[in-house]
């Protein structure tokens, strides 16, 4: 072992999660807005049933990089991506594919709660049929079980004909979750998705998290490192629009390799 | 650590705890060495001086646990900060074990007969080795150098030798003659404290090592049992 600094602004490091368990593998990603470069061969490898989390200071390109894993940006114009993301054993960023079944497959909550104004039932509902045709029964069946899920069925099962923007904003998160879940897809993408949140209500949403990952694959861009080491399985630490360091959570609070990752985590930035 | 922290308070919280540190392994030095000297001298006061010092010692741990509770509490340190105060955490409470040796050999000195016994002449240069580890230790501490933790892990032989050497011939000394059982007896205690004062020397070191490395140190630096 050697103590001898090597070349830290040079380095990265990649300790992925077993090759045969990833549902998303991001590859040699670049991404343009207009002529401007925010992603430089970025390379994310995500865990099947886990929580992948992604940190860096503000503008570092992990919103981007979400963004990216369910073609959003398809509905930007002058947005550009190259590189492969692997989904399911296809490129999704190949043009022609359809983004819409896409983006049922892999969902996406943001950083503000963004319910609809309709009712809570509805809310869950139209996001449903936009995608297939169900019966009343099914539907209440659907809509019950997302939000069963989502941990919010107890405190709004009595008020489902109620708008959705009478619920608190933790509420108003979870119903998000649980409109994001109930097309059963095979990720999940959060963006900052407790920013806006007061702690007990950042618990809620937490627990809610950690529960769903049974069923499927979740990634999440998060400011709050606290959060990040709580409930994810791996992190992705970038910076400047590149992946610094990537490894199991476990050690990534404990013992980062990269300087920069190190220098970030424990607040000595700039 | 190279970069301060964005939040200056911080520095100052791991600053504080650092001299603390430095504040405490300084006097289980004195500790130490007074110890060691009263044994020497036969000096009955100042065995009794280490005794009641030995009291200074538990209040700088008392000390130093409540502000590494306090720092993980309110600061949330992560990586090499959190590896930090663990160890500093870790450290307080070795050199409080120090210093119950320190003590130990003092009470050793208070009830030996014969300050002229061959055996016990041999003390000071095994004491002065262990002394020179807890020095040793602690400025890796202050540096946070893997190095010099490791350096001080390999010196513990040394002391495993001395003392070994020493137990034999006590033991020699016993079996062989009825006179000064009692000193023979009290030194053989005298070196078991030594000898755990290295220990406590290398575990110190290998706190260092961790707090600076992230990684255990590697077995071939250890010494074997």
């Amino acid at each position: 072992m050697s103590f001898e600094a090597p070349d830290q602004d040079q380095r990265t490091v990649m300790i992925p999660p077993p090759a045969d368990n990833r549902v998303i593998d991001v590859r040699n990603l670049n991404f343009f807005y207009g002529k401007t470069q925010a992603l430089f061969d970025v390379e994310l490898p995500v865990a099947r049933n886990k929580v992948t989390a992604l940190i860096g200071p503000s503008g570092c390109g992990k919103s981007t990089l979400l963004r990216t894993m369910n073609r959003i940006y398809d509905l930007y114009p002058g947005q550009k991506a190259t590189g492969t993301i692997s989904f399911d054993g296809e490129n999704i960023l190949d043009q022609g594919k359809n983004s819409e079944s896409l983006r049922a497959r892999i969902g996406m909550v943001f950083q503000r709660p963004t319910p609809f104004p309709m009712s809570i039932y509805d809310n869950i509902a139209f996001g449903v049929r936009l995608h297939r045709r169900v019966g009343k029964a099914e539907m209440d069946e659907v809509v019950e079980r997302s939000l069963v899920r989502a941990a919010l069925w107890d405190e709004v099962k009595d008020k489902l004909a109620t708008s959705g923007l009478g619920l608190s904003g933790g509420q108003q998160q979870r119903l998000c979750v649980a409109r994001g879940i109930a097309i059963n897809p095979d990720v999940l993408l959060l963006d900052e998705p407790a920013s806006a949140l007061d702690p007990l209500s950042t618990a809620k949403l937490e627990s809610t998290l950690m529960e769903l990952k049974d069923s499927l694959t979740i990634v999440i861009v998060t400011h709050n490192l606290q959060q990040a080491a709580r409930i994810s399985d791996y992190t992705g630490f970038m910076l400047l629009g590149k992946m610094i360091e990537f490894r199991p959570s476990s050690d990534a609070f404990v013992s980062p390799e990269t300087s920069q990752m190190q220098d970030y985590i424990t607040g000595r930035f700039g | 650590m190279a970069q301060d922290h964005t939040i200056r308070a911080f520095d100052d919280d791991m600053g504080r705890l650092n001299a603390l540190i430095a504040q405490m392994g300084g006097q289980a030095e004195n500790l130490i060495r007074d110890a060691v000297d009263a044994l020497r001298r036969g000096d009955h006061d100042l065995a009794a001086q280490v005794i009641a010092r030995d009291k200074q010692l538990d209040a700088l741990e008392a000390e130093i646990e409540r502000l590494a509770i306090q720092l993980i509490a309110l600061r949330a340190p992560v990586a090499g900060d959190l590896r930090h105060v663990v160890a500093a955490f870790k450290i307080s409470g070795m050199l409080e074990r120090v210093g119950d040796h320190a003590k130990n050999i003092a009470r050793s000195t208070l009830k030996i007969v014969d300050f002229r016994f061959a055996a016990l002449t041999r003390v000071p240069a095994v004491a002065e080795i262990a002394e020179g580890m807890i020095h040793s230790a602690l400025d890796a501490y202050a540096a946070q150098d893997p190095r010099l933790a490791e350096d001080v892990v390999a010196r513990d032989d040394q002391v495993d030798a001395l003392y070994r050497d020493l137990i034999r011939s006590l033991i020699e000394h016993l079996s062989e003659q009825s006179a000064n059982v009692i000193t023979a007896t009290e030194l053989l205690l005298v070196a078991r404290n030594i000898e755990r004062i290295g220990d406590n020397a290398t575990n110190i070191a290998e706190a260092v090592y961790y707090a600076a490395t992230g990684v255990v140190m590697p077995d071939r630096h250890r010494t074997p049992e």
